[in-house]
């Protein structure tokens, strides 16, 4: 079983808590209160330890998540060179605010704090994975077509 | 300039094993094996006066020779890779491009301190890095480089590369040993130091990606050489990423000591359509800014301290004339309030009640005494927690108000920012800042 190797790298069963939870994330999409209760019992630990990293961290995700995702910066760097105005034009087109998804789960906007890109700002996230910047509006209507 | 590490940085181009062989690597790892003792290597970082380049400064080699050997447990080597400082994306470049070099780092700093595992904590975000590092493991384990009896001499290495979850707070190392443990990343009391009581309750050597990058250099060309390349006590080059309203934003390697303004104007390519420059964060979002007249400095940790602010991580964020302090301000400290993990008050509190005066001073609604209270919330924020982030955010939070004091007063009077009107037109003929 993939978790078991996970586990095997650590000394403790509980240091395997994260990759543990991104492997369930990465098949299921998002963790459920009764995945969480699962990996408590696999890792022999209390479910509050389980629940306590999930909210802790911000990378997981206990809803179902929007097929494209949207992570647009908004600290220094990228609020110098124009973040706000590409998350204000990101808004507009989708009809949503930040951290929300529109109704046909598409998609989904969040603002999120520095990201370790600012040679590229503004920059954004596109869906847990690649970076993109210097956004332009126009590269943000290419994103959403 | 000779570069180092940065003349691996080719766009797109990730230099893994066959390259990395062919440009000499692996080389220094190989010498220590052959020609030292472990307490050799810890020497020979003493003298080269190599800093730890995430942002404390403290000095390598002597960090590690404050790791206890023989006290029955192991001891574990934590790679803070969790790069995060706002400003701050060298790392970000070094497991991109040359992956091969931090390994060959942390294995010459495994034998230094006895340690025979080691973890790569990377932030989560770094997908890229990540796939492109693990791969690079993946053929250091194929070619006998990490493992058992690694270089066939009978030394034992294993490397784990464990991700974040999206945490600032775990770029502070001891909140980044209670996530490697499978907890919230909350700081840990200090002391003990981790090198005493680290991961897993064992001597724990923590060093950040750059710093182990520059190892492999030592070795081979020698301390005292690593030692003159820069500033007095203040080995060697470091990356500094640079950004903002400069031409050329990127990372740069140059020797410590380096000015800002050769930093900014040589390096960089000056202020984007020749504007004036208005101020400068020298060392990543943490630290106190400079204005404009202040930028003929050395950039390494002693010189910067003794101007009041500090060389932190290297990030160099370069703000124009048309920058609104207030707005700037707000935006630091919202990321302070965002990343403040909440465990002690004078942080969790303070962090939010600055973001919320800030944000109303910024929405038009300031209030006659708000600068005296953020610079008194500055007073009681720092030093006063278990870990430095609230220090980290008391530092701009001091300087912002205090060296642009007339521009802070405008805008809590008038309700608005005294560039409004240059704003408002720009805004029309570009894309704009804040």
């Amino acid at each position: 079983m993939k978790a078991d190797a996970l586990v095997a790298k650590y000394e403790t069963k509980r240091a395997s808590i994260l990759e543990v939870l991104r492997l369930l994330q990465e098949h299921y999409g998002h963790i459920t209160l009764e995945m969480e209760e699962a990996v408590a019992q696999y890792l022999e630990l209390p479910a509050i330890n389980v629940r306590e990293v999930m909210t802790f961290y911000s990378l997981f995700y206990s809803e179902p998540k929007a097929k494209t995702r949207f992570h647009v910066c908004r600290t220094l760097t990228c609020a110098l060179l124009g973040g706000e105005e590409m998350v204000k034009h990101l808004q507009e087109k989708l009809g949503i605010k930040a951290g929300q998804k529109t109704a046909d789960g598409k998609f989904s906007i969040e603002t999120v704090e520095c990201l370790g890109a600012c040679e590229i700002a503004p920059m954004m996230q596109l869906n847990d994975k690649e970076y993109i910047g210097p956004l332009t509006k126009e590269k943000i209507d290419a994103l959403i077509k | 300039m000779e570069k180092l590490i940065s003349k691996y940085f080719i766009p797109g181009k990730t230099s893994f094993l066959a390259d990395y062989l062919a440009d000499g690597g692996y080389k220094a790892a190989r010498t220590v094996f052959e020609k030292y003792q472990p307490k050799d290597v810890v020497d020979l970082v003493k003298q080269s006066n190599l800093r730890g380049l995430g942002g404390a400064g403290f000095p390598c080699g002597m960090k590690w020779s404050f790791v206890p050997q023989n006290t029955g447990r192991p001891v574990y080597l934590v790679v803070n890779a969790d790069e995060g400082e706002p400003g701050t994306f060298k790392d970000k470049y070094i497991m991109y491009h040359t992956p091969h070099l931090l390994i060959e780092g942390i294995i010459i700093t495994a034998y230094a301190n006895n340690v025979h595992k080691a973890y790569i904590y990377i932030r989560g975000e770094y997908v890229e890095p990540y796939e492109k590092l693990k791969k690079a493991v993946e053929e250091a384990y194929a070619k006998g480089f990490l493992g058992k009896n690694i270089f066939g001499k009978g030394y034992d290495l294993e490397l784990v590369i464990h991700r974040g979850a999206g945490a600032y707070i775990c770029g502070e190392e001891t909140g980044l040993l209670e996530s490697l443990e499978g907890k919230k990343g909350f700081p840990r009391l200090k002391p003990p130091f981790p090198a005493v009581v680290g991961l897993f309750g064992c001597p724990t050597v923590i060093n950040n990606v750059e710093t182990l990058s520059y190892v492999p250099f030592i070795v081979n060309r020698g301390a005292e050489w690593f030692a003159k390349l820069g500033s007095d006590k203040n080995g060697g080059l470091r990356l500094f990423s640079v950004s903002g309203h400069v031409k050329k934003p990127g990372v740069y390697e140059l020797p410590l000591g380096v000015s800002l303004r050769e930093i900014i104007y040589e390096h960089a390519g000056g202020i984007r359509e020749d504007r004036k420059l208005k101020a400068v964060v020298p060392g990543g979002l943490s630290a106190a800014i400079f204005t404009a007249d202040e930028i003929d400095v050395g950039m390494d940790f002693d010189q910067l301290r003794n101007k009041g602010t500090m060389a932190g991580s290297g990030g160099v964020i370069v703000m124009d004339e048309t920058t609104c302090m207030v707005k700037a301000l707000l935006a630091t400290m919202r990321f302070f309030a965002h990343e403040s993990c909440g465990q002690c008050s004078p942080c969790r509190e303070g962090t939010g009640w600055v973001h919320r005066i800030l944000e109303r001073i910024a929405k038009g609604g300031g209030r006659g005494k708000d600068i005296e209270t953020l610079l008194d919330i500055c007073s009681f924020m720092g030093g006063t927690t278990i870990c430095a982030l609230a220090d980290g955010a008391a530092m701009p939070l001091r300087s912002y108000p205090t060296k642009f004091r007339e521009e802070f007063e405008y805008h809590v009077r008038e309700g608005k920012c005294d560039l409004d009107l240059v704003r408002h037109s720009e805004r029309e003929a570009r894309r704009i800042f804040i």
